[in-house]
């Protein structure tokens, strides 16, 4: 990760795109990293296709211009793939890690990761897919480590949800079967 | 000092708290809400002791301001977009009966058609009032200048409204790391509210927005307006360098990137300085001549430091995220009227209204000379 690496979160607003993409970069931030989370702001409703963005470098990152060619993909929200290409400047090398049981059809080439993100958000008494895809994605770049991740996802989570719910969420996550 | 993860509204926010204002009038409008939510929840958990004032709108919230700033409170406020057009009116008469007033504006784009995102063209609809403009690259300078913003306004030599204006989303609603100063030693480096005369010291009378007739007082009230303003200058690098003792980052009027051997600057305000930055960058790492002009104080602007930096150049390229319709858009028109007399060629472009993004690669194709399709206008040029 000595580079800029980019990160692209689509979900429906109400999803915790936002929160996670900000999680990430709390837990990155931890670890020193240079980090910039920000979500795009379209029409304010919730439901209504939405999409983040989290910025990582290992030197401070002073751009501001919106991510077109993220090298990872989250889909929070498995049936964005009908309407929207997920896949959209992704860089060559780059994955999509996608909130799903099965490899959906419009995914059928390049590298991407089923991670089962309802049933384990499910299994830990949470309302959506967000902390769980943390974990995979945390586990796909290598960091910020589980222990670091967790802390910020509880931090960013406060009293939404019990520590212990958030913190096997997560680690369920970061050992997704690859 | 170890950087926390705020979006550049909630480091705006810290910024007003840590200055203790007595009294903040508040209006919502988005991209500027979430300032005065972070703010209003400071206040609710005890963590600001300011009369938080709920008005029925900016135009209000600024009347509410003037009163309260010269009734002897230091007092700040926040706004964007539609509703500092509102205010605007009352702007224009904070600044002339000099309230030193603290602000934040979110930098949005005027209606119509609407539009949430960033321009700044409401910054530069009371471009003329007399406030002084501060305008910010990301969230840690956001912070920043929002903390030196009291220490400039209540300045006995400016006594004058002072906004700090950044980037609407772009910054308001981005995360970022921002090392926030300890709230004592901003308390310190901010002191203690005063102005000359406070009107709720009855025991020294002064009258404050008399009728003037153009006989007398008029333009002289007008002309010493202006040489506040300008005084705004002098001690935003002296504030600046105190500043810079206490945090080690550092401000000036005009911040000069990369400009030894520079041919071809751009010059531009806000956020997309950073992305200039890394076009610069690369564009240096593959022989190019380039660099960055970045202005901090649109007003007062520092006319005698764009024109030192800009000695060596021999062409100028102006980035406006404000149009004009008619005429020449405000930034590139401030930078002809400096550079006039120069050698140097001027290049001007309308870029990013109502949010449209700038890319790195969009950069690059303009200091290669191109105008990108999705772009913007690209005005006049000196020669044509």
């Amino acid at each position: 990760m000595s580079q800029l690496t980019e990160i692209r979160w689509h979900a429906r607003a109400g999803q915790g795109a936002k929160t996670a993409a900000q999680t990430l970069a709390l837990a990155l931030l931890a670890e020193g990293k240079s980090v910039q989370a920000f979500p795009e702001y379209g029409p304010e409703r919730r439901g209504a296709p939405l999409r983040a963005f989290t910025r990582i470098s290992d030197t401070p990152i002073r751009r501001h211009d919106g991510v077109t060619e993220p090298g990872l993909v989250v889909v929070l929200e498995p049936s964005l793939v009908h309407e929207t290409d997920v896949t959209e400047g992704l860089l060559s090398g780059g994955a999509v890690l996608i909130n799903a049981d099965e490899r959906p059809a419009e995914l059928a080439a390049g590298d991407v990761h089923c991670i089962p993100a309802d049933r384990i958000a499910a299994d830990h008494n949470l309302a959506f897919a967000n902390i769980a895809m943390l974990g995979a994605v945390a586990a796909w770049l290598g960091a910020p480590s589980l222990e670091h991740l967790q802390d910020a996802a509880v931090r960013t989570l406060g009293a939404k949800a019990s520590n212990a719910d958030v913190r096997a969420a997560v680690a369920e996550g970061y050992a997704w079967p690859r | 000092m170890t950087a926390e993860l705020l979006t550049g509204g909630e480091a705006i926010a810290h910024g007003m708290r840590q200055g203790q204002p007595d009294v903040v009038p508040v209006y919502p409008i988005t991209p500027q809400t979430p300032i005065i939510q972070v703010f209003s929840k400071f206040v609710s958990d005890g963590r600001s002791h300011a009369e938080l004032v709920d008005v029925e709108s900016e135009h209000s919230a600024m009347s509410a301001a003037i009163g309260a700033a010269l009734a002897g409170a230091r007092t700040m406020t926040a706004t964007s977009s539609q509703g500092l057009a509102l205010m605007a009116e009352v702007v224009y008469i904070a600044a002339s009966m000099r309230a030193p007033i603290a602000m934040a504006i979110g930098n949005r784009a005027l209606s119509g058609p609407i539009n949430i995102h960033c321009d700044h063209s409401d910054s530069m609809l009371i471009r003329d009032s007399g406030i002084v403009q501060l305008f910010a690259e990301n969230a840690q300078e956001a912070y920043d200048l929002m903390v030196m913003a009291p220490r400039i306004a209540e300045h006995p030599d400016v006594l004058l409204p002072v906004a700090v204006c950044l980037d609407g989303f772009t910054i308001t609603h981005a995360a970022e790391p921002v090392e926030l100063l300890p709230d004592d030693v901003v308390a310190t480096f901010v002191g203690e509210y005063h102005v000359p005369h406070p009107m709720l010291e009855v025991s020294s009378p002064t009258t404050r927005g008399p009728f003037a007739m153009p006989d007398y007082y008029y333009y002289e009230l007008r002309h010493a307006q202006g040489v506040a303003l300008r005084n705004a200058l002098d001690v935003f690098i002296d504030v600046a360098a105190e500043f810079e003792a206490l945090s080690g980052r550092r401000y000036e009027p005009v911040q000069s990137y990369r400009l030894d051997g520079a041919e071809r600057v751009l010059i531009a305000l806000g956020s997309t300085a950073g992305t200039i930055k890394d076009a610069v960058d690369e564009l240096r790492d593959e022989g190019e001549a380039v660099g960055l002009l970045r202005i901090t104080p649109f007003r007062p602007l520092p006319m005698d430091e764009i024109r030192a930096a800009l000695a060596g150049a021999q062409r100028v390229i102006v980035l406006d995220r404000a149009d004009s319709p008619g005429g020449v858009a405000p930034l590139g028109a401030e930078i002809a009227a400096t550079l006039y007399g120069s050698e140097c060629e001027l290049e001007r472009h309308v870029y990013g209204l109502g949010g449209r993004d700038l890319g790195v690669a969009d950069v690059r194709a303009i200091f290669a000379g191109g105008t990108p399709d999705h772009f913007g206008v690209r005005e006049h040029s000196w020669p044509a």
